[in-house]
């Protein structure tokens, strides 16, 4: 078994990252390239980059951001927010990104799975899922659909998604901890690794999170204290789960 | 020349490799053409796209004849990923397609607990952790390294092929291309 991942989410919109980081050791913390560089510097597994704004205007500055962040990053990093055809993960792969994450298009068009799949692998479709009490919610958690959580993250599995990004969004920013039974949940539904989302306020919940889950999502806990990322590491690491050892920059 | 050719076989995203190769200090280009991937210094088989689809396209450029031409001079060459794979005999993927046939051996659909294989795993004997993200792997005799107990790391003569992605390795995998490269 590969070991389990921490992935910090930057939100992004018109190419800065917005929401809720500190600027401790920074010049410019809204620049994702910089910020980039710091978390992979400081022990990030891989990246998230959700561009939350992804109207068109928005669209041709997201794929510059990709493409400035491939030039200087060594780890995977997958983004989100505005995929929603086959040219657009084109685009967004092609500039760069590993893997692109599906959310509400992939709800409407659940063929887009596999057509991403076909063109460029498995492992670079994630599917997110926003999920709570049972079914799948779009527009940020707001809107409960009928689709029942499991059955939705087993069809994208089945259709060739690569993994699932599962947020509890009644744990998201509460900072209470990851909804560890709906994570086992779906996890043992399916084959594919799952990254729980949602919920983390220490180091504690990460590890807990880690037991159940292939990787850990996390926000707030990074962003107010980017420097604290290597500590973050060493805490989850001394609760007895095993990150992957660093190496000294050649 | 480059000190570097990165082989393209049509499937987009050379842009990370490159990156990488910049970053331990080599210069770098994308090429198909023959004659530029047999007279290069030091060739890199990047790892993006489907088997099928990656052996057409080399096929077609006359980059699968430059590549054997390479081999049988002894030419260093780096496959990462699928690049490392495509060295095979043949592939399990996209319902059987015949590769390179530069090494012996075959590669199978990856039997996992979770599969794709995606993220950081120790590679043995080197002891460092190196990103993956696979669906396939390689059943070879001329296997160097592994990885919970999976081929990851091939070498025949100057081919050199591993199965993770050293331009996403982080440190690690910075080192091990500054590695590769020193015989560029």
């Amino acid at each position: 078994m590969p070991l389990p991942r921490l992935i910090p989410c930057l939100d992004v919109a018109n190419g800065r990252v917005v929401k809720g980081v500190s600027f401790v050791g920074l010049r410019d913390v809204g620049d994702p390239v910089e910020l980039a560089t710091f978390y992979s510097a400081g022990g990030a597994d891989e990246l998230v980059f959700l561009d939350i704004a992804a109207t068109p205007d928005d669209t041709q500055t997201m794929t510059s951001v990709v493409t400035d962040v491939a030039d200087v990053l060594e780890i995977p990093f997958t983004v989100g927010g505005g995929v929603r055809s086959v040219t657009d993960a084109s685009r967004i792969i092609e500039a760069g990104a590993d893997r692109v994450s599906l959310n509400s298009a992939a709800l409407a068009e659940p063929s887009l799975i596999g057509a991403i799949a076909e063109r460029y692998g498995s492992q670079a479709v994630v599917v997110a899922i926003d999920a709570g009490e049972g079914v799948v919610h779009t527009h940020g958690g707001r809107v409960a659909t009928t689709t029942p959580t499991l059955a939705w993250a087993v069809e994208a599995a089945e259709r060739g998604a690569g993994e699932i990004l599962l947020t509890s969004i009644r744990q998201d920013g509460q900072r209470t901890g990851f909804d560890l039974e709906l994570t086992s949940a779906v996890r043992s539904s399916i084959s594919i690794p799952v990254i729980a989302s949602g919920g983390a306020g220490s180091a504690q919940h990460v590890a807990d999170a880690l037991r159940v889950a292939d990787a850990a999502l996390v926000a707030s806990i990074v962003h107010e204290n980017p420097s604290g990322l290597p500590g973050l590491r060493r805490e989850i690491e001394s609760l007895g789960v095993h990150l992957r050892p660093l190496k000294e920059r050649p | 020349m480059s000190d570097v050719v990165i082989v393209d076989y049509g499937a987009g995203n050379t842009r990370s490799v490159r990156a990488a190769i910049t970053h331990v200090g080599r210069s770098s280009e994308v090429s198909a053409d023959p004659d530029v991937i047999v007279a290069a210094p030091y060739v890199v088989l990047p790892g993006v796209g489907s088997a099928q689809s990656a052996m057409a396209h080399l096929n077609e450029t006359g980059a699968a004849a430059a590549l054997r031409e390479r081999f049988h001079q002894g030419a260093a060459t780096l496959g990462i990923c699928l690049g490392m794979q495509l060295a095979l005999g043949t592939s399990e993927e996209d319902g059987g397609v015949t590769c390179l046939g530069l090494l012996e051996g075959k590669v199978v659909r990856l039997v996992a607990d979770r599969v794709p294989r995606l993220g950081w795993a120790i590679v043995e004997p080197w002891g460092d952790a190196y990103y993956f993200a696979h669906s396939f792997v390689a059943d070879a005799p001329d296997a160097v390294a592994t990885s919970d107990g999976l081929t990851v790391a091939v070498q025949r003569g100057a081919f050199f092929g591993v199965q993770f992605h050293p331009e996403k390795s982080g440190d690690a995998g910075l080192t091990f291309l500054g590695r590769c490269l020193s015989l560029a």
